[in-house]
């Protein structure tokens, strides 16, 4: 289903939740809502559902604006933070339940429960009480009470957040696989943002009421538009002053700007292992921590303190060191702009044109 | 020491409820069965037994289903201002402050035969006061609180996202309620009945009040059981009251399983 | 609930009989009273107060509430510790038998009481004999009371001292506390809430005790007559204005306490 939202505004009491939110969301695609807790992510889900009333705003779908739809008419699946599994019925009659209500014959929904039971692995335990099941178990159970029905549009509020850290993540697997497989246009909220980038097709992030962001996860890491967006995703270190990092002196003409540097933008090594040493400073380790795969490297320079990943593969360094550190570029920002800059020392400072 | 408090707690029991009501049950039966059952055959007492079925019934049906409703707003309504709703939420418990007799009084002020409205209702010929709409009016006021109160924790403790789960369903409210919210809620509303009845069943000054305790027409079994004292009848009184004890304590039976049951599901 | 709130034909009328039954009911005999008990006037109602029948009947109730009320405290709370902490036998049906009060009519409460200790039973009979009288005095009042707000006092404590952790106890026994100082510091504060709030509870209740009262109270002006049955009778001479008088004053101070049980319970919530 192809989903649109315009101007959508929501308050609960003095609290503007939602602020002038739009979005366009292409059929088939699966959308991650990322944000910190509070931000408006389960209210957005919530009015798209049917279950708050927006103040003021378009909901769309195919089209046809379906504002005064109730829920029951919207088409859309919704699953809940807890699940809320009725907890009286077993998982059989959980998911049967939206089919019954539509009064589908006894037979149709016995064939969709057993297709749906099967396809979401739950198979030998249709008879089951809730309470009788795995938090993995009931997650899936609400899956497919909520997909029974054939919606259009799937909404799922922190889907993951119940869940063990272990099972968690072979259920986002699990869940992408299954969403392809149906093809349903889905929204997902969540507040991590490994699981957004892992899960969705593309991410909007929303802070404070706003869509801050939205594109691809690998658009939105490599080119953050609001600092915001810049320090939610992946690790950074804030440096008040961009013109103390060397390479960056003059950035943002005079104007007082703000540099995000990222692990990956950094490098570190002995002197030799640079080629434009004029561009690289002065720093010592200060801690070193090993991360499995890589080392994570602390390094101060200038009383800033940076973080960044070295290669197992290279020299290993000391605590205490003194280190060449090599800032390839920053995250820029000021009152009026944001900008990604490359480090202005890495150009030749004698270029030679042939 | 653990011994002296287990005998003094016996002691209380036996002083306070064992002994009288052993005392009543001999006291019924001090004629022997024919007096208890003398006692039981008046016409004024089968009418009074009658009066206060009667009341029971129609009191435990209007309060289940004003009291189950009034819970669900108090907890789910969006369309009631947040100040009003603590402000209902607590008026709803003011009935539990007022004293019977003061109960009685109010429908008296209000509905009497000096009052605007009693007079209005009396024009088309509907007594309320010294009448059966007034007692059950005065046994409504008493009882209001005992169902909303019971339903109302539950109702807070499931949370309303199972009943959204229905309705993004495609569920309307009313198979959602039946479906969803009905089985969550039954035990508590049993409960509520229960307390209900034996509310309705024991009310006595507010009936006292409103109904006049006049002879087979408005007399109840506990006005009855007034006025058989009034009139140095003790042995007659005694055995409405057993009849009524009886009942109350099969009702103490019933939620004691209820509870148990509550407790299960 | 919501998609029957979208009908809104059907959805008006619903909503606003609910309501209009609930201001009907509870809303409008409140303000009714407070209304009648001034409608002829500040001067009438103070008349209607200084009546020494009146104002008397009032202290007396208070006294009697009062007294009945520290007795049920202590007693509830002696019967809840037992209840909890004890195992004997015929404990579950002395749990059981603690709602008894609550599940009889108060008048066969009275009558019960009126049998046990009247003229002419034993108990009476010895009580005469050595001077003193029960029945149709003070006694038998406060002893009426009693009966009638017995579980108040043991339903509130009895969550409390459940919920209370064996290990807090314990760790005092560790530092050295002896058996009573365990009690006092520990133990006791953990109960006060549940003593309080149900003493509370039948305070109010026996303020507006009626049915159990009147059977054995004898209603003498000015020495055993309570306020609820002052105003029965009141209503019975049909002075319904002097009634609502008394009630008014009765119902504030009824409500002035359900009002400090709301306050302690959300601040105990909050801590």
């Amino acid at each position: 289903m192809h989903v649109e939202v315009r101007g959508l505004n929501k308050h609960f009491g003095d609290f503007h939740a939602v602020k002038d939110v739009n979005f366009e969301i292409t059929k088939g695609h699966l959308i991650g809502l990322l944000g910190p807790s509070g931000g408006g992510k389960t209210s957005i889900l919530r009015m798209l559902a049917g279950l708050e009333t927006p103040d003021s705003g378009e909901i769309i779908f195919h089209g046809q604006t379906v504002n005064n739809l109730p829920p029951q008419e919207r088409g859309i699946g919704f699953v809940f933070q807890n699940y809320a599994l009725f907890k009286h019925m077993t998982a059989y009659e959980n998911i049967a339940f939206g089919l019954k209500v539509k009064k589908a014959s006894k037979a149709a929904i016995r064939d969709r429960v057993t297709e749906l039971v099967e396809l979401t692995g739950l198979k030998g335990f249709e008879s089951r009480y809730p309470h009788q099941l795995s938090g993995g178990q009931r997650q899936r159970v609400a899956f497919a009470r909520a997909l029974a029905p054939e919606p259009q549009l799937l909404l799922l509020d922190e889907p993951f957040a119940a869940i063990d850290a272990k099972i968690r993540q072979e259920l986002r697997s699990w869940l992408r696989e299954l969403i392809e497989r149906v093809g349903i246009t889905s929204i997902f909220v969540t507040h991590d943002q490994d699981e957004a980038i892992e899960v969705a097709d593309e991410i909007m992030i929303i802070n404070q009421g706003r869509v801050e962001q939205k594109g691809t996860p690998w658009d939105i890491y490599k080119e953050p538009q609001t600092p915001f967006v810049a320090t939610f995703i992946g690790e950074s270190t804030l440096i008040e002053n961009a013109s103390e990092v060397k390479g960056f002196k003059g950035a943002g003409g005079g104007k007082p700007t703000k540099a995000l540097i990222r692990p990956e933008y950094i490098e570190v090594g002995s002197l030799h292992e640079f080629k434009m040493a004029s561009a690289t400073e002065q720093g010592i380790v200060k801690h070193l921590h090993f991360r499995g795969s890589e080392w994570l490297v602390e390094v101060e320079v200038n009383g800033h303190k940076l973080t960044t990943y070295r290669s197992l593969e290279k020299e290993t360094l000391q605590p205490g060191q003194d280190i060449s550190v090599l800032v390839h570029r920053a995250y820029l920002f000021n009152d009026e702009r944001s900008w990604i800059q490359e480090n202005n020392l890495k150009e030749d400072p004698m270029p030679v044109f042939i | 020491m653990r011994r002296l408090w287990i005998g003094i707690t016996y002691l209380v029991f036996f002083l306070l409820i064992i002994a009288p009501l052993g005392k009543m049950t001999t006291g019924a039966f001090s004629q022997g069965f024919d007096g208890f059952w003398a006692a039981l055959t008046r016409p004024e007492a089968q009418h009074a037994l009658l009066m206060t079925g009667l009341v029971v019934v129609v009191v435990t049906l209007l309060n289940t289903l004003f009291g189950v409703m009034m819970a669900l707003y108090l907890v789910r309504a969006n369309w009631i201002n947040r100040r009003l709703k603590g402000l209902l939420n607590s008026i709803v418990d003011l009935p539990y402050a007022v004293s019977p007799v003061i109960g009685g009084l109010m429908i008296v002020l209000l509905l009497g035969p000096d009052s605007a409205l009693g007079a209005i209702f009396e024009g088309i010929g509907l007594k309320i006061v010294y009448a059966f709409p007034g007692m059950v009016i005065a046994t409504l006021f008493v009882t209001f609180p005992l169902m909303v109160r019971e339903v109302m924790p539950v109702l807070q403790e499931i949370g309303s996202q199972q009943e959204e789960a229905a309705s993004t369903l495609g569920a309307r409210a009313w198979t959602t309620f039946w479906r969803v919210t009905w089985p969550s809620i039954r035990w508590a509303v049993m409960y509520g009945v229960i307390l209900t009845v034996a509310r309705s069943l024991g009310e006595f000054g507010a009936v006292l009040v409103v109904s006049g305790n006049i002879m087979n027409k408005t007399q109840t079994a506990t006005t009855l059981v007034y006025q058989d004292v009034e009139n140095f009848n003790v042995t007659a009184a005694g055995g409405v009251a057993l009849v009524l004890a009886a009942f109350s304590i099969g009702l103490l039976l019933l939620m004691e399983w209820t509870k148990r049951r509550k407790g299960v599901h | 609930m919501n998609s029957l709130l979208r009908h809104k034909g059907w959805t008006w009328g619903f909503r606003s009989t609910i309501l209009l039954y609930f201001v009907v009911l509870i809303v409008l005999p409140i303000l009714g009273v407070y209304y009648n008990s001034f409608s002829l006037g500040f001067g009438n109602f103070i008349e209607s107060i200084s009546d020494p029948i009146a104002w008397k009947s009032v202290l007396l109730t208070l006294k009697l509430a009062i007294i009945a009320t520290v007795i049920n405290v202590f007693l509830g709370t002696m019967i809840a510790w037992v209840l909890i902490r004890y195992k004997f036998p015929g404990k579950a049906l002395l749990n059981s038998l603690v709602d008894l009060p609550f599940a009889l009519p108060t008048a066969v409460g009275g009558l019960m009481i009126l049998l046990l200790l009247g003229p002419g039973s034993l108990i009476g009979g010895i009580v005469e004999a050595l001077g003193f009288e029960i029945v149709f005095h003070q006694p038998a009042i406060v002893i009426a009371m009693i009966f009638v707000t017995f579980p108040f006092v043991i339903r509130a404590v009895q969550p409390l001292l459940e919920e209370l952790d064996p290990s807090e106890e314990e760790a005092a026994y560790t530092m050295g506390a002896k058996g009573g100082r365990v009690f006092l510091r520990v133990i006791l504060p953990s109960m006060a809430p549940g003593m309080i709030g149900g003493g509370m509870l039948a305070f109010s209740r026996a303020l507006a005790e009626f049915g159990a009262v009147v059977l054995v109270a004898g209603n003498i002006p000015g020495r055993t007559l309570v306020s609820s049955v002052f105003i029965f009778g009141e209503v019975e001479s049909d002075n319904p204005v002097g009634a609502a008088a008394v009630s008014i004053i009765l119902l504030t101070l009824s409500f002035a306490i359900l009002w400090l049980i709301n306050m302690l319970q959300m601040r105990g919530r909050r801590s």
